[in-house]
């Protein structure tokens, strides 16, 4: 009972104490290593990607297209009975400006990622990719984008054969 | 509530939380454990069950972490349960021990969360990286701060809410913190210092974030007839609620929790309580980050969706406002070792309903209150509902 405990154990250690050996430590590292089977659906979008589409599942019962497509509706429990490609444009639905890379380094440049609401897909079915060809101060809600492909000789079928989406310039009048 | 038992939570016991603990997991979990079965006047012998909440292994680097763990948590020659919903893994240990106790099957059921962040490094930050979709996430270069960043900023922008009203958050349960006995980070700290703070991932900053951190905390969870027997002043588990969201997280709104709003009308239903916001006189929603407490208020009920900050600014949530949130000092002032950080809220509903809070206590006599926890691909709510 919290106030009726005079004590509470615990002993805090400083990263020195390990990294000088002044407490006896374990280390170890593991030398694992994994290959993913991408499955049917995804195996489909990853084909159409080395071909430069994107390419959603549907599902006739509650009518929506999805992207990433999967080989079953999680509304309806069905399998989904359709495939139609998506435009490879799309709206910034939220994003983020990030000094971190993915080992929690920090970065002097950030990395700018959004999740972007696919054009002809349902709405509000987005992806998360990177943003490119565009400055931290002009990335913003609602921006439209486009998908900057690899060359077609490097493609792999994977989802960075996006490079990233980059602003679609509103055309002077 | 035909054919259940009605639950009731006899002792609690906390370690302190720390960046680096010298202890093991196992000594963390009998420490909390000890402190537990003593503050309830009970032995282990006492407990017929054990569940054990603990979050991602990979922290520890130990792919059995249940069992790793088991004999400092008294599991020893007992029917045992590690439990796990990522970071909802702290409110869920105790739904997991309600359900033991409330189907009949157990009198008694010690309920143990533990987290040792500190042993992977550099950092432990890496080791959430593999909590990501392998073929779709993973290659862009996932880090966790982004999706929280991708969602704060949503909610931002949805309700046209600032940075500075998310900031008083960090202050308030920061400043909270400091009163409490076992915290890493409790500070008296200002808005302008979380705005100052060093950019992680826009618009999340160093000071929006809870700290990564080692500790342990238990409960000790009987049935009605063994706490009326045991003590005067039992508290009760009167609503449970849990509920897990579409992995596909990018295919959410992000600006509001379903699946918090899901599990809260799951305990509220079971708790009879119809007016969350009248009817709850103490919450401590799940604040890894501070903008996460405004969200969780929200999918809690506990006011309108985008009303939270308002009510922050306003000092309604302070200790002596209308509707104390987080008067423990949350995961941004006590610290953030995962599933304990979770259970430590639970604990502290506990010590608020028996008066037992020492400087934290709110004042008016509180007799229901309410603790969450939120996981996964920002998908999971687990939500219980105390009364005295």
């Amino acid at each position: 009972m919290s106030e009726k405990i005079k004590h509470y154990q615990g002993e805090a250690l400083k990263s020195e104490d390990i990294k000088e050996g002044r407490v006896p430590t374990e280390k170890f590292r593991p030398k694992v290593k994994f290959a993913w089977s991408v499955g049917i659906a995804i195996g489909k979008f990853l084909e159409e990607l080395k071909k430069g589409k994107i390419i959603a599942s549907t599902c006739s019962e509650c009518g929506r297209i999805m992207v990433p497509p999967r080989i079953y509706c999680e509304n309806c429990f069905k399998p989904t009975d359709g495939w139609k490609y998506v435009k490879d444009t799309g709206t910034i639905n939220t994003y983020s400006i990030s000094y971190l890379a993915a080992d929690a380094s920090r970065l002097k440049e950030p990395i700018l990622v959004a999740i972007i609401d696919l054009d002809g897909a349902s709405e509000g079915m987005g992806i998360i990719h990177r943003l490119g060809e565009m400055d931290k101060n002009e990335v913003k809600f609602g921006m439209k984008v486009k998908a900057v492909w690899k060359p077609r000789e490097e493609r792999i079928g994977a989802i960075t054969d996006i490079k990233y989406f980059k602003p679609i310039k509103e055309e002077t009048p | 509530m035909v054919g259940k038992k009605r639950v009731a939570i006899v002792g609690a016991g906390l370690t302190l939380f720390r960046r680096r603990m010298k202890e093991t997991g196992k000594e963390l979990s009998y420490e909390a454990s000890k402190m537990a079965l003593d503050a309830a006047g009970m032995e282990l012998g006492d407990m017929q069950s054990v569940v054990m909440g603990t979050a991602p292994d990979a922290f520890d680097g130990v792919h059995m972490k249940g069992e790793y763990l088991a004999d400092g948590a008294g599991a020893y020659r007992k029917p045992y349960t590690r439990v796990f919903v990522g970071g909802g893994t702290g409110v869920f240990a105790p739904l997991a021990g309600w359900w033991h106790v409330a189907s009949g099957q157990f009198d008694s059921c010690l309920v143990v969360a533990e987290e040792k962040m500190s042993s992977c490094y550099p950092h432990p930050q890496y080791a959430f990286t593999t909590i990501f979709d392998p073929i779709l996430e993973r290659p862009i270069g996932m880090n966790l701060i982004w999706i929280f960043a991708i969602e704060m900023h949503r909610y931002m922008h949805k309700h046209g809410i600032k940075k500075e009203d998310i900031a008083r958050v960090s202050v308030k349960n920061k400043g909270n913190a400091l009163d409490h006995p076992c915290s890493q980070l409790g500070a008296k700290i200002t808005v302008e210092d979380v705005l100052n703070s060093e950019i992680m991932a826009w618009p999340v900053q160093r000071l929006d974030v809870s700290p990564t951190s080692d500790g342990a905390a238990a409960l000790v969870l009987v049935s009605e007839d063994i706490a009326k027997e045991i003590t005067d002043n039992p508290v009760w588990i009167d609503g449970v609620g849990w509920c897990i969201d579409s992995t596909h997280w990018t295919n959410r709104d992000l600006y509001y929790p379903d699946y918090v709003e899901c599990a809260a009308r799951m305990a509220y239903k079971m708790a009879g309580v119809r007016n969350p916001p009248k009817e709850i006189d103490v919450a401590e929603p799940y604040d890894p980050f501070d903008y996460k407490e405004l969200h969780h208020m929200e999918g809690l009920l506990l006011c309108k969706k985008g009303e939270a900050p308002k009510l922050t600014a306003e000092g309604v949530t302070q200790r002596d406002g209308d509707l104390p949130i987080c008067p423990s000092g949350g995961l941004l002032g006590v610290g953030n070792p995962i599933a304990a950080a979770g259970l430590m809220k639970v604990c502290e509903i506990f010590w608020q309903l028996r008066g037992e809070a020492g400087k934290r206590q709110i004042p008016g006599d509180p007799r229901t209150g309410l603790a969450q926890a939120w996981g996964d691909l920002m998908q999971y709510g687990s939500v219980i509902v105390l009364r005295r």
